[in-house]
């Protein structure tokens, strides 16, 4: 089974060349569109099909990496592949939300469709590159390259603003990444190894950890993103088009606690004990500053987006309580987030591409005239306040248990948040779907076509999958993510 | 004795004898340019083929060297030489200009740029520096009743001439107080308690090079006479001199004064990121495209120049690989640009760009890759150089060192917002008007090179890392 993870993570790219060959020779303007659309999603179809021959072939009871790659390649540079249990599950949930993205942008999107099943496919190859590669520098060079492809989904197919959106998003995150590319070279330089296994194992001062720890934590905090780190992503959530919010809160921002998981608790573990309740504090602020933030929104995305910087610090939160529990809640909240806020973002997308607007001001009673929409998003509303039954109830609860366990205080002020996530939530869902039809514009508004409803069952069946059976994650986390913490509790001496 | 230096000369005699004789055919020739510029082009090629396949040595008493780090800059230079002829012949020619010289000057260039990276004493590096910038002074010019190209020559000659005069002095400092002109024979002199005269000496000649690859505060010609001079003379210009300079300065820097590390690193350092802050401050006020990948070479040359800075072999590797993927994408870009007009009037302002994407979309994603390139972003090209001195940098165990790198870095985020609006522009503001049908030569050497730049690199890096490589252990720092 070796080479399964280089098709997987090329597969789209391959996609996107083949878009691109038949492109070429064609001027812009003729059609093909729909050729365009069809190939892109059978592409990630077929990606999402060797991902679910992955995850079947995969190991669960094996804490280490498997179906592992490794090439030479220069300078000391390998061209290295491996998943354990905490990436493997990213690279389904990229495999899984990006058909979905696709279908969702399958009538929205109809200026250069071409390009934008090119940039979308391509995405879709290097965030999986990310969670796949075992070689530092083959990592950032998936981390980087991704900004450009998001750059333009931004900046060509966004709103009103997209082009201060999208730079900002750029520069934002770029800043963050050439911090990491310094720790990253001092890291080679110290170790005289890029292998991601090798450097878990190789232990560095400890005052070089804590220079090496803050400039990964200068890139992760920034794309997870954590406050006061995260006012890029409200302006990128709302000027981007929905497929690409749903691609951003889905699966990028999941890289940032990804990159937490993989690099700064192995490596640097010293650092990280340290900086604990500095993540703790920035976590429990993102919590409940940006719940109150988002209460005070007009904008449905910008509401959702503020939401997602909340959900993020219980993740971030979960990661650095250094227990199972924690861990494991993190991981699981960052599924269950990447699923739920996709889905929340596909339900605005629903309704802006009927009526164009997202003012919450503008919308409701829609539950008149679009019974099925409303039932649905009353679900991911749920699921994003944590209801049990949902997934989102679970990585909230577990991290929170975690935490109580580190540290109790945040744990309690942590958990404000889900009250405050209510609030909002609830809020939104009461302006837009319940109360009287009051705006003539809505008199004639559709309810969810059947593309539509199949987009969404698979997000529905997720959603409550999880919620019921969220053993179905931790099987496969458990051993790594033990692996893990033995490592780190070793290294730290307790 | 005579034979062996012969045959270690061998690429740059070709290069020597070719020009002379093509100048004879050209002058009997009815319609000189096409018979010439082949033949120069297989001059080139034929030097390609002697530099890398030719013996290694000091010839001439150790006047001009041919080592792994000669023959490595000579195959960059002389075949993006090569490349030049066809590009330049093309654009002058559809402005009614048949000049058989301009092959001819791109000859002398090359062999001027041959003779800096095989020099071995400070008489051959004059001469090598002398020739080719008299060659490129006239090629700037060479398009001589426009009023900004003659302009752009003049100030080149002028400044450059400065520069020259600078380097002289230096050297004739460094001669007068260690008594040698041959590198080692230097080294040797001074046994690492370099006196004040000859530290001034090199200081001078430092700023002279630095004069020569427009590192800041040496830099200010550069913008002008990129704007200035053909697009395709600056195509050349901007990469393959810059690459032998280079070399240049760091042969003088690790065989002259491989003792001095400490005094030239904090020369060096402080030039680098002059060059990087100005290079990305400056750039940002441009609209004209020329103006700013000047400023952008200048910020180029600020990373190549840290990597020498780093004084380890590690570091003329990073400088040399940096260089030399430099040299294709820059030579790319100003392709690019010398294939695109509208209404016969060339684009060169950011605004000219605007939408070219729906018009031209390979040529644009040709120079999304070399803005993205520039940009660092990686796999491109230009990330891997930035990544090898970086490296280079940060190993060096130099604190100073380390922060200039962080500090590089930064700089390299303000430099993305330039290259990013490039981007911006291309994709996504609507388009003016039709551009005219690109010429074929232009889009090829920009297609190629922008190949190069993503995804061929990904290919070739085991080889470039190898060569350069070997090519920094030839000139002996640790």
């Amino acid at each position: 089974m070796t080479g399964i993870l280089s098709l997987i993570t090329f597969a789209p790219a391959l996609g996107a060349a083949l878009l691109l060959a038949l492109r070429a020779g064609r001027p812009a303007s003729v059609g093909g569109d729909g050729t365009a659309r069809w190939i892109a999603l059978v592409t990630s179809l077929v990606t999402l099909g060797l991902c679910v021959l992955l995850m079947m072939r995969f190991d669960a009871a094996n804490p280490g990496f498997q179906f592992v790659e490794d090439i030479p390649w220069f300078a000391g540079i390998h061209y290295r592949m491996g998943v354990d249990g905490i990436s493997i599950l990213f690279v389904f949930l990229t495999a899984f939300l990006t058909p979905i993205c696709i279908a969702a942008s399958w009538t929205s999107v109809d200026q250069r469709v071409t390009s934008y099943m090119v940039a979308f496919l391509l995405l879709e190859t290097l965030v999986i590159g990310v969670f796949c590669a075992l070689d530092l520098v083959l990592f950032y060079t998936f981390f980087e390259f991704g900004l450009a492809p998001m750059f333009l989904i931004i900046g060509i197919w966004g709103g009103k603003r997209r082009v201060y959106a999208a730079f900002k998003f750029f520069l934002y995150t770029l800043l963050g990444s050439v911090l990491m590319l310094a720790a990253v070279l001092a890291m080679i330089g110290a170790s005289g190894t890029s292998s991601i296994p090798d450097l878990m194992a190789f232990r560095f001062e400890p005052w070089m950890q804590t220079w090496l720890w803050l400039a990964f934590f200068a890139s992760f905090a920034v794309k997870m993103p954590m406050w006061p780190v995260h006012t890029w992503l409200p302006d990128a959530h709302v000027e981007a088009p929905t497929a690409g919010s749903v691609i951003l809160a889905g699966i990028l921002l999941k890289m940032g606690g990804y990159g937490f998981l993989r690099f700064s608790l192995p490596m640097f573990p010293d650092a990280s004990q340290a900086f604990a309740p500095l993540v703790f504090a920035l976590s429990a602020i993102a919590i409940i500053y940006t719940s109150l933030v988002a209460f005070r929104q007009t904008d449905i995305k910008k509401l959702i987006a503020y939401s997602s910087v909340a959900h993020m610090g219980f993740v971030t939160m979960g990661i650095f309580s250094f227990n199972a529990i924690g861990v494991q809640g993190a991981i699981f909240q960052m599924l269950s987030h990447g699923v739920i806020s996709g889905a929340l973002f596909l339900c605005v997308g629903v309704v802006y591409d009927r009526m164009h607007t997202r003012e919450i001001a503008f919308y409701g009673g829609l539950v008149k005239r679009m019974p099925v929409f409303a039932a649905v998003f009353l679900l991911f509303t749920m699921g994003n306040v944590g209801l049990p039954g949902t997934s989102g109830f679970v990585g909230e609860i577990m991290t929170l248990t975690g935490v109580y366990f580190s540290s109790t205080w945040t744990a309690v002020a942590a958990s404000t948040g889900v009250i405050l996530s209510a609030v909002y939530a609830l809020s939104l869902y009461r302006r837009v779907v319940l109360g009287e039809m009051t705006n003539p514009a809505l008199a004639e508004i559709t309810d969810m076509n059947l593309r539509e409803m199949l987009i969404f069952a698979p997000l529905v069946i997720a959603t409550l999958w999880l919620g019921f059976q969220p053993g179905l994650i931790f099987n496969v986390t458990a051993s790594s993510v033990d692996g893990l913490l033995d490592a780190f509790r070793t290294a730290v001496g307790h | 004795m005579f034979t062996t230096d012969l045959a270690l000369a061998a690429p740059q005699l070709i290069l020597a004898g070719a020009a002379l004789a093509l100048l004879v055919v050209g002058a009997f020739l009815p319609r000189p340019d096409r018979v010439v510029g082949f033949g120069a082009m297989a001059a080139l090629a034929v030097a390609t083929f002697a530099a890398a396949t030719g013996p290694t040595g000091l010839a001439f008493q150790g006047a001009l060297v041919a080592d792994a780090a000669s023959v490595f800059a000579q195959v960059v230079i002389y075949l993006s030489s090569l490349v030049a002829i066809p590009l330049g012949q093309g654009w002058f020619a559809r402005r009614g200009i048949r000049l058989f010289e301009f092959p001819v000057l791109i000859l002398l260039a090359a062999l001027g740029m041959g003779m800096m990276a095989g020099a071995g004493d400070l008489l051959s590096l004059y001469i090598g520096v002398e020739l080719q910038s008299l060659a490129l002074y006239v090629l700037a010019a060479l398009q001589r009743d426009d009023a900004k190209a003659s302009e752009a020559g003049l100030k080149y000659f002028v400044l450059g001439a400065l520069s020259s005069g600078l380097l002289l002095y230096g050297a004739s400092l460094v001669y007068g107080f260690s008594g040698a002109i041959r590198f080692d024979a230097i080294a040797a002199a001074v046994q690492g308690q370099a006196g004040t005269g000859v530290l001034f000496g090199l200081v001078f000649m430092i700023c002279g090079l630095a004069f020569k690859v427009s590192a800041a505060p040496f830099h200010m010609w550069t913008p002008d006479v990129y704007e200035g001079a053909p697009t395709p003379v600056v195509a050349y210009f901007a990469g393959a001199p810059k690459l032998a300079a280079m070399l240049l300065f760091a042969r003088v820097l690790a065989e002259a004064f491989p003792e001095a590390i400490p005094q030239w690193r904090q020369v060096l350092v402080l030039i680098a990121l002059a060059s990087v802050a100005v290079g990305a401050l400056a750039g940002l006020a441009q609209t004209n495209l020329k103006r700013l990948w000047a400023y952008s070479s200048i910020a180029n040359v600020g990373y190549a120049i840290l990597g020498l800075a780093a004084g380890t072999a590690e570091g003329i590797q990073a400088m040399l690989v940096f260089m030399a993927l430099y040299s294709v994408s820059v030579m790319g870009f100003f392709a690019c640009l010398s294939a695109l007009s509208r209404n016969g009037q060339p684009l060169e302002t950011l605004g000219d760009m605007a939408g070219l994407f729906r018009q031209r979309p390979w040529l644009s994603l040709s120079l999304t890759i070399f803005a993205l390139s520039g940009l660092g972003l990686p796999p491109f090209a230009g990330f891997w150089g930035k990544f090898y001195v970086f490296k280079a940098a940060v190993n060096a165990g130099d604190p100073i060192l380390l922060w200039a790198a962080v500090a590089a870095l930064v700089g390299s985020v303000i430099a993305a917002f330039y290259y990013l609006r490039l981007v911006k522009v291309m994709w996504l503001d609507p388009a003016p008007g039709p551009t005219d049908e690109p010429p074929v030569e232009a889009g090829i050497i920009a297609i190629s090179a922008a190949a190069f730049t993503f995804p061929v690199v990904l290919a070739l890096m085991p080889a470039i890392d190898g060569y350069a490589r070997a090519a920094a252990a030839a000139l002996g720092l640790g």
